[in-house]
């Protein structure tokens, strides 16, 4: 075996031009150890809906967001704490395009059994899109009413049908898919770093005493089954 | 067309704990090094530092440092009568994103199998007779190496990651507060354990009282500052919680990038190209040995880098996809037996029980990735089979790391309501009052289990996935049972008001359900070139220039996370490269 001590790199033969190649290629560290600009986490924009924009849409979701978390005694709704403008963000960014799926065809028959678990080929946002149409129809259909004009007992009565798969809201919907992609969606912005644009004013991580974006506990570790009271902070740097 | 690189001594395929432990000893001793990997540069300092990296939006449910299926999956099914369905979501892989692979996002628990892992098929047979080893479905074989040949690669790789632990059988001295089941270790751990939190004590406190024998689990994330042998420092872990799933922001969790590549990067006869898919393994004409491999940058321009050596250390599936996508060796067939690569895949049979105290403050927010206290009198062959209908066990554990408020919001008492204010209540009670046992089986392989191309669907390059046909072989379903039933027992005497036990295998194998990370086997190590596909120094029994790492050598898997494993074993095939191979390039043997 020949020894080389170095590599002559970048002699790259081809067609391709050498450079790049070299831009992925390393014989040292990066010489810009800062952090990655791209790697800021962005803030949710606030401001106009960028894919829940038709008014019964979102009107249709904060109705089901605060059936699932109720504005009480233990803090705000979810529509109060934010999760209605976190999932709006959510859905126009790559959560909401899918791109993390593998989304190639075919679609098997037996797929979701086979897997335990549901499978999509569908974006979130595509199923969103889908979902809330078929519900409102849906209670429009058997309350001759908006799903956000019931009363609550009747909007539960629909979520807790959905939830326990005994109703269908149309042939295209995986209802009870449906219904954990908002339920998880709900909890995520209500648990969420409020960077996201839910969990306003860290209500979620009061309510459960959870301090939030804390990243030493070298001091309260020992002080094992106390109540260590703290108070929650965030990503977001204070104004 | 392909462009060709020049020729280097060794190419390295995937730069995590595998791929850079080899690099680490090869470029020591000399020879030049190119590493590619798929993904991107990740590093702690531009990617995780403490003011992005507790976010558990983007890490814990996202899952920004994983490489997403549409880039790698699998397709499965559990048995030959069906058309596997590729995994389009998340699921049992998780893999890396980038160099450091899963070492840089992984939890940390960092363990020795035990002496009787690597023997599973002649120890069994010797302590209960053939019939036990041999009920008809476990395929199960000897590794070729035993605990005492790896324990000095296990002791250098638990120096290079720093690990903190007590010992619990130094020579064969047992030792107290340690491990009385581990195999013996040359000396003590080099940092000492992690603090012992709430959920750790009530542990601590019931198994002792029921006669069982609790320690601190060895973890990666290390509990003072230390400085390894390759002279890299680490500082203390500030129990974060913001770790399995999460970079360190301190240099407190090892890793590919926290342990070695501050001096491998700095070494002139090491490169690395990023951002680079390797496809496949060349061979030469005389198809005794390999010339070098192919591999796809980003821009979907193909190239090829020659080597003297080829070390796949690419993970687990990926290693096996790669030698079927390569034609090196002969495929598995379930049928006749016959064929290696692909053979012998396994996983980790999880069983244990969620808990909820009433009037407790586990203040489960502080905790590391792999912290717990563990018992190990129901792992392995630590106790009595005769009696039962399986063999091997689980390590009995409970974590000290699960406060993520958004996972954690599913994990309520039997009977809660999901959603509503009764949710609301719920969660406000028992978020700081929740705690799980996590059994953490063995699994035996089965002569069905296979690894090959799926027919149907491909990657982005077009290179078929890899298939996985698998379902949990009987002995490890019985298993689960029993130490899901201990775990349960364990729970009561902590004193937990409500306990639901669970048990995955007590359903299908789902690659959707996450039981657990750890797919092993596929490319296994043996003695037999008719039953593996490499020999007891990874190489390939193909091809004698080919060394394949990582979990795809295991011929079974063990009651404990694989990395210390994966870590030994991939020191002790770059020894033997440098130290033998190079001046003769033929089969070690
Ligand atoms: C969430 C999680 C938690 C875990 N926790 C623990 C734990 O607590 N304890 C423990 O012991 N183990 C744990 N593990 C397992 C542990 O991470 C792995 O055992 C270990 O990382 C395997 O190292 P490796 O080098 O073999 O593979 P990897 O770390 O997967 O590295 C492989 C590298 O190869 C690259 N690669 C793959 N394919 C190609 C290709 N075709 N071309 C080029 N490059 C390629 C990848 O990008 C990657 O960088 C955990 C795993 C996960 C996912
Ligand atoms: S728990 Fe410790 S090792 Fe894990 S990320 Fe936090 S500081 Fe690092």
């Amino acid at each position: 075996m020949r020894r080389r001590e170095i590599l002559s790199l970048g002699v790259a033969v081809g067609a391709v031009p050498a450079a790049r190649l070299l831009a992925a290629e390393m014989d040292a560290f990066p010489h810009d150890m800062a952090l990655d600009p791209a790697f800021v986490p962005k803030p949710a924009p606030g401001g106009a809906p960028q894919v829940l924009t038709r008014d019964i849409d979102r009107r249709t979701i904060t109705a089901v967001f605060d059936r699932f978390i109720p504005g009480d005694e233990l803090g705000p709704s979810a529509s109060a704490a934010g999760c209605v403008e976190f999932l709006d963000a959510q859905l126009a960014g790559p959560f909401g395009q899918g791109a993390t799926l593998y989304r190639a065809g075919p679609k098997a028959v037996g797929e979701d059994a086979l897997m335990q678990k549901p499978q999509f080929i569908a974006t979130p946002r595509e199923r969103y899109e889908t979902g809330l149409r078929a519900l409102e129809a849906y209670a429009r259909r058997t309350h001759q009413g908006s799903f956000a004009d019931l009363k609550p007992e009747q909007q539960d009565a629909i979520l807790t049908g959905m939830e326990k798969g005994e109703i269908e809201l149309a042939p295209e919907v995986n209802t009870r898919a449906f219904f954990e992609l908002m339920l998880a969606n709900a909890r995520e912005g209500y648990f969420a770093d409020p960077l996201y644009g839910g969990n306003k004013d860290m209500a979620g991580w009061k309510m459960i005493g959870f301090p939030g974006a804390r990243y030493d506990y070298r001091l309260y570790a020992d002080r094992t089954g106390e109540d260590l009271g703290l108070e929650p902070v965030s990503l977001v740097p204070k104004a | 067309m392909v462009s060709k690189r020049p020729k280097a001594d060794v190419v390295v395929v995937g730069l995590g704990w595998s791929g850079s432990l080899m690099a680490e000893e090869l470029t020591r001793a000399g020879l030049n090094v190119v590493a590619i990997d798929r993904g991107p540069w990740i590093d702690t300092s531009t990617h995780t530092p403490p003011a992005v990296d507790p976010d558990e939006l983007r890490w814990g449910q996202r899952k920004e440092f994983l490489s997403p299926p549409r880039d790698n999956t699998v397709t499965f099914r559990n048995h030959a009568g069906q058309t596997a369905a590729p995994l389009r979501d998340y699921g049992i892989f998780e893999l890396g994103r980038g160099v450091g692979g899963a070492g840089f996002h992984w939890a940390g628990m960092a363990w020795r199998f035990s002496p009787w892992d690597f023997e599973v098929r002649s120890r069994t047979i010797e302590r209960y007779g053939r019939r036990k080893a041999e009920d008809g479905e476990m395929q199960l074989q000897d590794w070729g190496v035993t605990y005492d040949t790896l324990e000095p690669f296990y002791d250098q790789w638990e120096r290079i990651a720093g690990i903190s632990g007590k010992a619990g059988n130094i020579k064969g001295q047992i030792q107290p507060g340690g491990n009385p089941f581990e195999g013996p270790r040359a000396r003590d751990y080099p940092t000492p354990k992690l603090k012992t939190l709430r959920i750790m004590e009530l542990f601590n406190k019931a198994t002792t009282d029921m006669g069982l024998h609790p320690f601190t689990i060895p973890c990666a994330n290390i509990s003072e500052p230390y400085t390894n042998p390759l002279g890299v420092s680490m500082g203390a872990c500030t129990y974060c919680g913001f770790c399995l799933a999460y970079g360190c922001g301190n240099f407190s969790k090892s890793s590919p990038q926290a342990c070695i590549f501050p001096v491998l990067v700095r070494r002139p006869n090491f490169k690395v190209i990023t951002r680079s898919c390797v496809t496949k393994v060349n061979k030469s004409s005389d198809g005794k040995t390999v010339t070098g491999v192919t591999f796809i940058d980003e821009n979907g321009h193909e190239w090829e880098q020659p080597a003297d050596i080829v070390c796949l250390t690419a993970f687990q599936v990926d290693n096996v996809r790669i030698l079927l996508n390569s034609g090196v060796g002969k495929t598995y067939d379930p049928k006749s037996g016959e064929g290696t690569i692909g053979r012998n895949f396994s996983f980790q049979t999880v069983s244990g029980t969620d808990m909820w105290f009433e009037d407790e403050h586990i203040n489960p927010f502080i905790g590391t990735g792999g912290l717990g206290s563990q018992i190990d009198d129901y792992n392995g062959d630590n106790f009595d089979h005769s009696k039962l209908d399986f063999i091997g066990g689980a390590g009995i554990l409970t974590l000290a790391r699960d406060g993520a408020p958004i996972a954690k919001a599913a994990a309520l008492p039997e009977g809660s309501p999901r959603w509503g204010s009764g949710f609301k209540k719920a969660y406000a009670k028992y978020y700081r009052n929740y705690g799980t046992i996590f059994n953490q089986g063995c699994s035996m392989p089965t002569r069905s289990a296979t690894l090959d191309l799926d027919p149907t669907y491909r990657d982005k390059f077009g290179v078929p996935l890899l298939r996985l046909t698998y379902d949990y072989a009987q002995s490890d379903r019985n298993m689960a049972k029993f130490t899901m039933d201990r775990a349960v027992e364990i729970a009561r005497a902590m004193g937990a008001a409500h306990v639901t036990g669970f048990n995955f295998a007590d359903k299908a194998f789902s690659t959707a359900v996450i039981a657990s990370d750890h797919v092993i086997g596929g490319a296994v190590m043996g003695d037999d070139p008719a039953t593996s596909a490499v020999n007891p120094w990874l190489q390939s029994w193909d091809a004698h220039n080919l060394f394949v790492v990582g979990a795809s050598a295991f011929p079974n898997n063990a009651g404990y996370n694989p990395t210390g494993t994966v870590g030994a074993l991939a020191i002790r095939t770059a020894q033997a490269i440098h130290q033998t191979y190079v001046r003769n390039p033929a089969r070690l043997a």
